[in-house]
């Protein structure tokens, strides 16, 4: 029949969301998914976290439900800012911080990259290689054109450091450089302490306009003043730069949909006109963003009994995913596994590039129901201890049969 | 100092803010806020529903339920009851799995999501709107790369529809434009379509192949009935045709904050709408990934228990007339005082807002000297007036009127 929408064309099939099916598919009671990008307790539930819980019912008693402002829940804002900047933060100080409660990571980053394309002189923004898929998809939709410098070495399975100096030192002046604060997805790789400084002043020297994205504050390491150590770096000098933060880990508010995009300006003049800027891009995109998972999020953080009730929930998590780490590498080398596998104890977070090919990840899921993304992603928050046996024997066959 | 953002310039002042910020820094105890766009009870306070209570400490309480992602497209439960509640439980549409239901960001991200969607693989990417439209249609669309022209909707000469106008300007749209229809309570006029009117746009639309795009923000809160102010979309779909609608669940469950929205895109196959869906999920997945759990979970609990349900449509018809009576309230008043003119169109539009006809001037005496803060186009918002705040309007209006006639 004639139709308007007929010539409409199937969109291609997500691969993360196909490993997903096939894992769902799979009858098999001892099948595992490393796919999912979300904490999961030792038992592989869900987890809501119980500061989480009470903040929300303290709230339900409470609010009301009238819009926010274009830019979201004043008392979120000034939180959000000061826990990825430090109390002590002459930015704050100086009011040249503009900050505008987001969709989560993603919104943040769309809304920031819909900004820069609009105000930044230069629209290049080089994302590392590789990184999170959505990344690429979000800036070409907000206008600005997509590059790639060299971050994750095949090889040693750690970072190009070489590699990344050289291909930012050859980047125009004023682009922009999407730099994971922490526990880079998907490999989990993150520059030294020491690194870091070396990227900043070759940041600054160039003029590149950093883009952060802090999807990990808390969740990486378990502290949130170690994970935020890099943007505080470039945010001490005293020059420009982007944050997207997102809520989704570290308080488990994945389907709340809480973040913020932070810009840090040169001047509080320019930061009043970056703010009224910046509200033009949301208010034809949703108009004003979510109330209660931001409320939850402030809740939380100005109370000081529930704030530090959140920071031990969330060094549980991230110590438990810390020890999936080390007991995933002890129980290979127990296994005597061909190969390096120290990759799985520095990397960081709750992924890790494991170094796998594609023919050997098809195996392990045909052959032992293990199911991760092709390119050897595993999500280390999924495992525990009961099952960490089962991927050692899996990652131990399929090596030493197709090295 | 040499900043990248150097360049930036100050961006305008929204006009609705700022009669909320000049009414804040007012300090008469007379003031009255008309601007505002959301409902008001009769004390002048905000209204949270007892059903959305009840759904929410239900949630709440529930030791089972989790934060975990929702899809792309939003809650299976919330889509299929969203385009039930919009479309009528036996729509044929529905049942032959003609339509496709993605959760957005309220009305305003269901607006943006379906434009972007149309602007990638809809062949025509003119989109026509009523002149005047809710101040944010034309950035959105504007924004998702669609280019904006205007049809004649309002007549200031009758402070009703110029219909006349209207078909002629969109019998003089190319084929295959985008049309933005308002369900029903346009925004800012109050002025609707009759159902006869409605049939013959819905008429010359089809016969010139416009895909229309409803937005629907106020189903049951214009006239109290959900099916009544759903008449003008079930029209069009009932004929078997395309179109889009975004729903807004902002003023009829007062869940503003909450951002819960659907958009609804009617194909004529199952198979057309499966790819329809698929696409839009690559318009979602870059702007925030997936929609937010909390709103669209309330609104579910209510949409699928049938008391709640009941409940709900019963808080429904008292704040719709509730807003009805202020109409009522205010047309008497004026005509108690004599005021010079024809103000049978304060009783005659429909839903939240009116255009009254005051021109800059009276709005601006209004303010100065009766402390009463509307946009300066006329549009006062019924929702913010009470029984005791009406005297006070009529007074004002009468002054205004007499006085800069």
């Amino acid at each position: 029949m004639n139709s308007i929408l007929s010539s409409v064309l199937p969109a291609p099939e997500d691969p993360v969301l196909s490993v997903i099916f096939a894992c769902r598919d799979d009858p098999s009671p001892v099948k595992l998914n490393l796919s999912a990008g979300t904490y999961r307790t030792e038992e592989g539930k869900p987890l809501v976290l119980d500061v989480v819980r009470r903040a929300e019912q303290q709230l339900a008693n409470d609010l009301d439900k009238e819009y926010l402002p274009l830019n979201g829940l004043p008392e979120f804002n000034k939180l959000s800012t000061k826990l990825i900047l430090g109390d002590d933060s002459p930015a704050l100080k100086e009011n040249r911080v503009v900050t505008t409660q987001c969709l989560s990571g993603t919104g943040s980053l769309r809304v920031g990259a819909e900004f820069l394309a609009t105000h930044n002189k230069e629209s290049v923004i080089f994302v590392p290689n590789p990184t999170w898929g959505n990344h690429p998809r979000i800036f070409t939709l907000a206008g600005l054109s997509v590059q790639y410098f060299r971050y994750y070495d095949p090889k040693s399975r750690g970072l190009d450091f070489k590699g990344m100096l050289e291909d930012l030192g050859a980047a125009p002046p004023g682009a922009i450089v999407v730099l994971q604060a922490c526990a880079h997805n998907p490999t989990g790789v993150d520059p030294t302490f020491e690194q870091w400084e070396k990227i900043r002043r070759l940041v600054r020297s160039k003029s590149l306009l950093p883009f952060f994205d802090s999807a990990y504050q808390g969740f990486a390491s378990g502290s949130l003043d170690a994970d935020a150590q890099a943007v505080r770096m470039f945010v001490a000098d005293g020059g420009e730069c982007l944050i997207a933060q997102s809520y989704a880990k570290n308080m488990g508010l994945y389907g709340e949909r809480i973040g913020s995009l932070t810009i840090v300006c040169t001047s509080e003049d320019v930061a009043k006109k970056v703010e009224n800027q910046v509200l033009l891009v949301v208010r034809p995109m949703y108009l004003t963003p979510p109330i209660h998972g931001a409320s939850i999020v402030a809740t939380i953080l100005k109370n000081s009994d529930m704030y530090n009730d959140w920071t031990i929930e969330l060094k549980g998590m991230a110590d438990r995913i810390i020890s999936m780490r080390q007991q995933l590498y002890a129980a290979l080398e127990a296994r005597g596994t061909p190969g390096d596998w120290s990759h799985i104890i520095k990397h960081i977070g709750m992924f890790t590039f494991t170094g796998l090919s594609e023919e050997q990840v098809r195996l392990m899921a045909k052959e032992y129901h293990i199911y991760m993304t092709y390119d050897g992603r595993i999500s280390m928050a999924s495992l525990s201890s009961k099952t960490v046996p089962q991927l050692a024997d899996a990652i131990h066959a399929v090596v030493t049969r197709i090295a | 100092m040499d900043s990248v953002f150097s360049n930036v310039a100050r961006a305008p002042e929204d006009p609705i803010l700022g009669v909320t910020v000049a009414y804040n820094n007012d300090p008469s105890p007379v003031k009255i806020n008309l601007g505002v766009g959301a409902y008001r009870t009769e004390e002048g306070k905000p209204l949270v529903l007892d059903v959305v209570r009840k759904a929410e400490q239900q949630l709440v309480n529930d030791p089972s339920r989790v934060k975990e992602y929702i899809p792309i497209v939003g809650i299976s439960d919330f889509n299929k009851l969203s385009a039930k509640l919009i479309l009528g439980a036996d729509s044929p549409a529905i049942t032959e799995s003609r339509v496709t239901t993605v959760q957005c960001l309220s009305g305003t991200g269901s607006l943006r999501v379906g434009a972007e969607f149309l602007k990638t693989h809809y062949h025509q990417s003119v989109i026509y709107i009523p002149k005047p439209t809710w101040g944010n249609h034309p950035k959105v669309f504007n924004l998702a790369g669609l280019s904006v022209e205007y049809f004649r909707y309002y007549d200031p000469a009758t402070r009703g529809l110029d219909f006349k106008g209207l078909l002629e300007d969109l019998g003089a749209a190319p084929s295959g434009a985008i049309v933005l229809l308002h369900a029903c309570a346009h925004n800012p006029t109050g002025v609707d379509p009759t159902s006869e009117q409605w049939e013959q746009i819905r008429q010359l639309m089809r016969s010139k192949s416009l895909l229309p795009f409803f937005d629907s923000a106020y189903q049951g809160f214009a006239s109290g009935s959900l099916d009544t102010d759903a008449q003008s979309v079930r029209t069009f779909v009932a004929d078997g045709g395309e179109c889009l609608i975004a729903q807004s669940y902002a003023k009829n469950m007062g869940l503003y904050g909450e951002r819960v929205g659907a958009l609804s895109i009617v194909c004529k196959s199952a198979d057309v709408a499966s790819k329809v869906e698929s696409q839009v999920k690559l318009v979602v997945r870059p702007m925030y990934s997936s929609p937010p759990i909390h709103g669209a979970s309330i609104v579910a609990t209510i949409l699928k228990s049938s008391d709640m349900y009941n409940n709900w449509t019963i808080e429904l018809k008292e704040m719709a007339d509730r807003i009805k009576s202020m109409r009522q309230q205010l047309f008497e008043a004026i005509q108690a005082r004599g005021t010079p003119g024809d103000w049978s169109h304060i009783i005659k539009q429909i839903g939240m807002f009116t255009f009254t006809g005051l021109n800059k001037e009276q709005v601006e005496f209004m303010t100065k000297e009766f402390h009463i803060y509307m946009t300066s186009d006329g549009r006062i918002s019924m929702a913010g007036l009470s029984s005791k705040t009406v005297p006070h309007l009529a007074d004002a209006m009468h002054a205004a009127v007499t006085r800069l006639g």
